[in-house]
């Protein structure tokens, strides 16, 4: 992984503490049994907000801790390692959309209160099923925003979000002209669609033609870093299980067949980790970050998949009980898969990208 | 390949045919068309309505639903070729074979050949009507792949069996009237201290746990049994001749399984469902060519598994036994039903990931169920794992590495 200066790695050892001690899967499951839409637990995001993550790439005049992305990824892998429901990733991506484009008031007006947990934003992008931010229709006219968007993830306890127009990236407030419908996913996090009907916006004017994609690319990345965090701990249940379960009187791991298939899948983490912490340093460095969130997230795609299907096979029936945690990396792989892009889009758009 | 029947033999096959036709005109209820038999009594806590009643009866009064079942226990008598025909006719109709399940796929045939005629007289015509349900009591806590390790002990107390133990993953435990279990009878011989026993699910001790799916459904259970008598004559064989019997009834279910991933075999093409739920270009094409890449490689890999699965029947017929690539077909029709199920909520995209609401439709809703169910494909009736061990050892003789 990664060599981490110090200050980095007293964040993932705090992270990791924290996740295991006061939000393992248990959490997830009280979340998913109370069926409330905004489906995570606001006594947690307060607490993660006092330990400065809501603030990480936020700037310490506005709050944060300017930390960086590389430190939001190490948070993040911890958070999905025990599938903790918040809406961290999403504030972090609506702050940088804001860091990005937002003028100096934007930034005063709500960094600060995002940094503190105060506020929960969210980035509201696309208006289908398919990630597809190049036919949007979602139109601004006089200030007042209208259309339609899809899947918004953790809409339903935010307080603002950062929605793509046909020109550009807008705020928007909870409140009139907002109306969300909950679309409940496999995951059981929070999805809702939301339609915008003529909603009071506030234009991100300051970031250039291409800020949607400069925003999509931290999406890609971070989202990844969630997949990273999943896959590592898929990973290290089924090897666990595998070198404690006896079947024909001896472990499971001494079987050739299974060692063999442990290997590929180690290998595949090990290239799946170093896309994603090349991606989230290329952020921190400004340099082809394009090219590397697309590395970064085809690869967590790739292997993500892969990982959470071998997870089950490997644990045999007890893998596909309820009871048992694994599932629920499975579920929440697949709509994170589906999120900012699938191989197959970033495929094309890495061959876009290098003039083929 | 053409078939040369003489004169006498076409007659008697367009009579037959005419006679299915008549049957099914009679019989089949209209309202059923099109739909089918939904996961073969696994997932079968649904109440029958009247239609899917009345058409189990009339099939299964005839025989039908077991078509080359002997007629003295209540089977269809028919040869292999009036059997298709009645297939084909069934299919025209857009109708269905109501009688299914365990005891259809694997267990009658096992009676058929190890029970004795006592058995056979009391448990066959039941299963060919669909009147009683079976569970298999095969696997254990700690016999999972490793079968024979099972510890679910039957006492012998003269005229009955006293059985005591623990099994699990017991489909559809739950619906069941009858399971039929290895038990052990001897503790000094993993193999030979097996033997098949019949036990009755609501004899006192039985007790069913259900557990919960990935796929939000509930259709497998833990089951206990503490003291529970069950008679001797429901011993089928020999006792210590549960291995054998128990491995050619997995040879059934194996043979059964191959391809039975949902959403393996039906349904609209992936290229309609592309269509339907992505974009398209003016002339019809996928506008998604990476997409369009990978249907037409799964498709020409179906196809060529259609192929296999086909030569193997052809091979095995010919043979008068198991083929040579049968212990290949589960492994690769299971996951190929798991790729196809894949691919379809891929293409769906996060309208095909919906767990519950309105705003999808009962297809996307039952695609994210069966694509969650699927995964047990790989794992039971012998895993994907077992099957490379069986290929390895038994088909191309390679030496047992444990
Ligand atoms: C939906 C469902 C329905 C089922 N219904 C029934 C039922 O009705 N009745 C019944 O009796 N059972 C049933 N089963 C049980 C099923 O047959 C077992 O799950 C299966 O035999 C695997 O056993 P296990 O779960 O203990 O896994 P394990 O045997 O613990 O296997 C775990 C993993 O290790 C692998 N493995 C094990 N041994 C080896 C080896 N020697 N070499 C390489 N890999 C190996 C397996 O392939 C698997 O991937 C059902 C299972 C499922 C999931």
């Amino acid at each position: 992984m990664a060599v981490l200066n110090e200050e980095q790695e007293m964040l993932r050892d705090m992270a990791r503490e924290w996740a295991t001690n006061e939000s393992p899967v248990t959490e997830f499951r009280k979340v998913r049994a109370s069926g409330e839409p905004e489906a995570f637990d606001r006594a947690a995001y307060a607490t993660m907000a006092e330990m400065g993550w809501a603030g990480i790439i936020i700037p310490e005049e506005h709050g944060g801790s300017d930390f960086g992305f590389l430190s939001a990824g190490l948070v993040v892998e911890e958070l999905g390692k025990t599938l903790t429901a918040s809406p961290l990733i999403a504030t972090t991506l609506a702050a940088s959309a804001i860091m990005l484009g937002g003028s100096e008031e934007q930034k005063s007006k709500w960094l600060p209160k995002l940094a503190s947990g105060e506020a929960i934003a969210t980035l509201a992008i696309d208006e289908g099923p398919h990630h597809d931010p190049d036919t949007l229709e979602a139109s601004v006219s006089g200030s007042k925003l209208t259309g339609t968007k899809a899947f918004v993830a953790e809409a339903h306890g935010a307080d603002l979000f950062v929605v793509a127009a046909k020109d550009g990236l807008y705020l928007v407030e909870k409140g009139d002209g907002v109306t969300l419908t909950t679309r409940r996913l496999t995951d059981q996090r929070s999805h809702a669609d939301i339609a915008f009907d003529g909603a009071a916006a506030d234009k991100l004017a300051n970031g250039g033609d291409d800020l949607l994609d400069k925003v999509l690319d931290r999406a890609r990345v971070l989202t990844a870093a969630e997949m990273l965090g999943m896959a590592q701990i898929v990973f290290d249940t089924t090897l666990a299980y595998l070198k404690q379960r006896v079947q024909f009187n001896q472990v499971l791991s001494s079987f050739q067949a299974l060692q063999h298939r442990m290997a590929d899948l180690f290998a595949d983490l090990a290239q799946m980790r170093s896309a994603v912490e090349a991606g989230l340093q290329a952020i921190d460095s400004g340099a082809g970050v394009s090219r590397a969130a697309i590395v970064a997230k085809a690869e967590a795609n790739r292997v993500m998949h892969t990982m959470s299907n071998e997870g089950i096979q490997l644990h045999g029936g007890i893998g596909m009980t309820d009871e048992y945690d694994i599932g629920f990396y499975l579920k929440r792989a697949r709509v994170l898969e589906a999120a900012w892009g699938t191989r197959s889009f970033l495929k094309n758009r890495f061959a876009t990208l290098g003039g083929y | 390949m053409a078939t040369q029947l003489e004169p006498e033999a076409r007659d008697s096959v367009d009579v037959f045919r005419e006679e299915v036709r008549q049957f099914i005109a009679d019989n089949f209820p209209e309202e059923l068309k099109g739909k089918g038999l939904s996961m073969a009594g696994a997932e079968g806590g649904a109440k029958e309505t009247p239609a899917q009643q009345a058409w189990r009866e009339a099939m299964g009064q005839r025989g039908w639903g077991t078509p080359t079942w002997p007629k003295e226990y209540g089977g269809g008598g028919l040869n292999r070729k009036q059997a298709a025909i009645l297939n084909e006719e069934l299919a025209r109709a857009g109708a269905y074979n109501p009688i299914g399940g365990m005891g259809v796929m694997m267990f009658g045939p096992t009676l058929l050949e190890y029970g004795s005629e006592a058995q056979k007289q009391e448990h066959i015509p039941p299963i060919c009507r669909g009147e009683i349900r079976w569970c298999q009591g095969y696997s254990e806590p700690n016999a999972g792949s490793d079968l024979a390790n099972l510890q679910t002990m039957a006492e012998d107390k003269g005229d009955h069996y006293l059985v005591n133990g623990q099994k699990t993953w017991t489909s559809g435990g739950q619906w069941a009237d009858k399971c039929f279990a290895i038990v052990r009878t001897d503790r000094s011989d993993k193999h030979k201290g097996i033997s098949f026993l019949l036990i009755d699910m609501d004899s006192p001790g039985v007790e069913v746990r259900p557990i919960t799916m990935i796929s939000g459904t509930s259709p497998f259970c833990e089951t206990f049994f503490t003291d529970v008598k069950v008679p001797k004559e429901n011993l089928v064989g020999e006792e210590g001749q549960g291995w054998t019997i128990g491995k050619r009834l997995l040879q059934h279910e194996r043979t059964n399984l191959s391809g039975a991933a949902p959403g393996g075999r039906s349904g609209a093409s992936l290229a309609d469902i592309a269509k339907k739920y992505g974009r398209v270009n003016k002339d019809g094409t996928l506008a998604d060519p990476v997409l369009r890449d990978r249907i037409a490689d799964f498709e020409i890999r179906w196809t060529s598994f259609l192929h296999t699965a086909r030569r193997a029947v052809e091979e095995s017929k010919a043979a008068g036994g198991v083929s040579e690539i049968s212990s290949a077909l589960k492994k690769l029709g299971t996951k190929m039903g798991q790729e196809r199920a894949e691919l379809t909520i891929k293409i769906m995209g996060l309208q095909g990931l919906g767990w519950e609401g309105d705003n999808f439709s009962p297809i996307e809703l039952q695609g994210v169920r069966a694509w969650l169910y699927g995964k047990a494909t790989t794992i039971y009736g012998g895993s994907t794992e077992i099957q490379n061990n069986v290929i390895a050892k038994r088909v191309l003789g390679m030496l047992d590495h444990q």
